[in-house]
């Protein structure tokens, strides 16, 4: 009776410590949500995403810089999760059992935990320096390059996640291997590479620093790859650093997108992650 | 030492092992066994966990090279062509002897794709045609009347003993000569073990049957020859009915009435 008294005792203790911690964490992210609401929300209008980003003291709205972000993001991501998908197959089919899958394991580990200011100036040396001038396709390429361990990670998880006895099945009716792979390891795993891909886009769809070496930023609209072109974190460095009240604002309303875009794509990745275990 | 099989009259092998042995890594899994399956008819293979039944099993159809550092030697004979030949095509071996597991695996698809998907790797068939052979597969496992009003449902949504017909119906659907068996029963309930060994029955009409089992009823009930397998070696091999009535070895004899061990 008495050490079941105790065990009570410290269970309690583990019990407090572990939810006080927990509410503290949670304490910031409410803190930052709730600041980016408050302040986000007071500049957002219908300029915003039907105007140029303004001169000083001008008037005007983050199109050219969402329209960027998203352009360079769908590109980064159409280059990049197919490499990534790829890879990931090759580790957990082909190469599961070969020393030069586990190479690239532990390189793409490497790569996933890079700071993206690394894959920045790494293309800044391979594309940028050489052809002398900042682009949009530098940019791509960054992003491309940080999508492809997130996809490449998440692509062979799922894939390893396939019970083996589904795919002895397949192979057992006499499927090739790119059959038993793409018709039945696929389709078992496809929610969860998908979720992987989403996950990815939200992932870059916020990364500033690569950008700053690459595609730089564009006070202008521009369609054109081989020119500098504006993005949403760009901007948001660029105006929130500046001592101007309405470029703050702007910066304060971009980064409340930013969030909301990631945090749908999250959501997203969640529930479809959620219907894949119900299933 | 080898037992040698029993003749049996009117049934020639359609699988003849002949000193098999496998690896696991280094160590020995079977260490050279000998023995026939005859043609249409169903055997059995039982004996305790790890006595190497199933790697026999998987060895017919070479479904161990899925995996690393696993090999096998010797000679297992098909069709007077040796399974074991690296020249082999493993993917038409194994459309002609299909396997079905102990845990049913239904694809990730319809019930009706679950059986036309591995139809369509070998022939192309108009609709119509599809739908026909479809419908005898699974009328072939006993499976028709319970899904021909849902063949678009998933094939996830059917009962366990559902799930393992539908297997069978599948492996039957292309047609195999010799239909592989690992445990089919054990994670299902009496009711749809008694329907799989009546199905199993039937099949021995068209296929050669090899069955891998835990419960000796079952082997007796289902199989006319039985193999009785102990740490890697053939033990005993004969009809099921004097392996069972009159086991010439001492260990068969314990095992198979349970004082084993």
């Amino acid at each position: 009776m008495e050490r079941f008294a105790s065990r009570r005792r410290s269970s309690a203790i583990m019990m407090g410590l572990s939810t006080g911690v927990t509410a503290f964490g949670l304490v910031f992210l409410a803190l930052i949500l709730g600041t980016l609401l408050w302040k986000g929300l007071a500049g957002l209008n219908l300029a915003v995403f039907t105007q140029m980003t303004p001169p000083p003291g001008g008037k005007g709205g983050l199109l050219n810089a969402i329209a960027g972000s998203l352009a360079m993001t769908s590109l980064g991501v159409i280059v990049g999760a197919p490499l990534g998908m790829l890879a990931g197959t090759y580790l957990a089919e082909y190469g599961r059992y070969s020393k030069l899958a586990s190479l690239v394991r532990f390189i793409n580990d490497i790569l996933l935990s890079a700071p993206s200011i690394v894959i920045g100036l790494f293309v800044y040396q391979i594309i940028v320096a050489p052809l002398g001038h900042f682009s949009a396709l530098a940019g791509v390429v960054a992003l491309a390059i940080l999508v492809v361990p997130v996809v490449v990670r998440t692509t062979e998880d799922m894939l390893l996640l396939v019970p083996a006895p589904l795919r002895e099945a397949a192979a057992a009716l006499g499927l090739p291997r790119s059959h038993v792979i793409l018709k039945v390891a696929f389709r078992a795993a496809r929610a969860g590479i998908i979720t992987g891909v989403l996950l990815a886009i939200a992932r870059v769809s916020g990364e500033t620093a690569p950008l700053l070496f690459t595609s730089l930023n564009n006070q202008f609209w521009s369609s054109n790859l081989n020119a500098p072109m504006a993005s949403l974190p760009a901007v948001i460095f660029q105006f929130a650093l500046s001592p101007y009240a309405d470029w703050q604002q702007l910066a304060w309303t971009g980064a409340l997108l930013i969030t909301l875009t990631v945090l749908t794509l999250s959501v997203l990745a969640r529930w479809l992650s959620a219907s894949r275990t119900n299933k | 030492m080898n037992p040698t099989p029993e003749t049996v009259q009117n049934s020639a092998p359609k699988i003849t092992v002949r000193d098999l042995k496998f690896f696991y890594g280094d160590s020995l899994a079977l260490k050279g066994v000998s023995l026939p399956l005859h043609a249409n008819k169903a055997t059995a293979f039982i004996g305790p966990s790890g006595c190497g039944k199933s790697t026999l099993l998987r060895v017919f159809n070479r479904m161990y090279e899925l995996y690393p550092h696993q090999r096998a030697e010797g000679e297992v004979m098909f069709d007077g062509l040796n399974i074991l030949d690296p020249g082999q095509d493993v993917n038409l071996l194994r459309s002609r002897i299909g396997m079905v597991f102990q845990k049913p695996t239904p694809f990730p698809m319809s019930i009706y794709e679950n059986i036309a998907f591995g139809i369509r790797l070998y022939e192309k068939l108009p609709k119509s045609e599809m739908d026909g052979r479809v419908e005898k597969a699974l009328r072939g496992a006993a499976l028709w009347d319970e899904v021909s009003g849902k063949l678009n449902a998933s094939g996830l949504s059917l009962s366990g003993g559902q799930q393992q017909r539908l297997c069978i119906a599948r492996t039957v659907a292309i047609r195999p000569e010799v239909i592989l068996l690992d445990e089919p029963c054990s994670a299902l309930d009496p009711i749809s073990t008694a329907k799989i060994e009546e199905l199993i029955d039937e099949l021995t009409d068209e296929y050669t049957i090899a069955i891998v089992t835990h419960s000796m009823q079952q082997a007796a009930r289902v199989s006319q020859y039985t193999a009785f397998m102990y740490l890697g070696d053939l033990v005993e091999f004969g009809e099921t009915n004097h392996v069972f009535t009159a086991p010439r070895d001492k260990r068969t004899q314990d095992y198979i009435t349970g004082r084993f061990g």
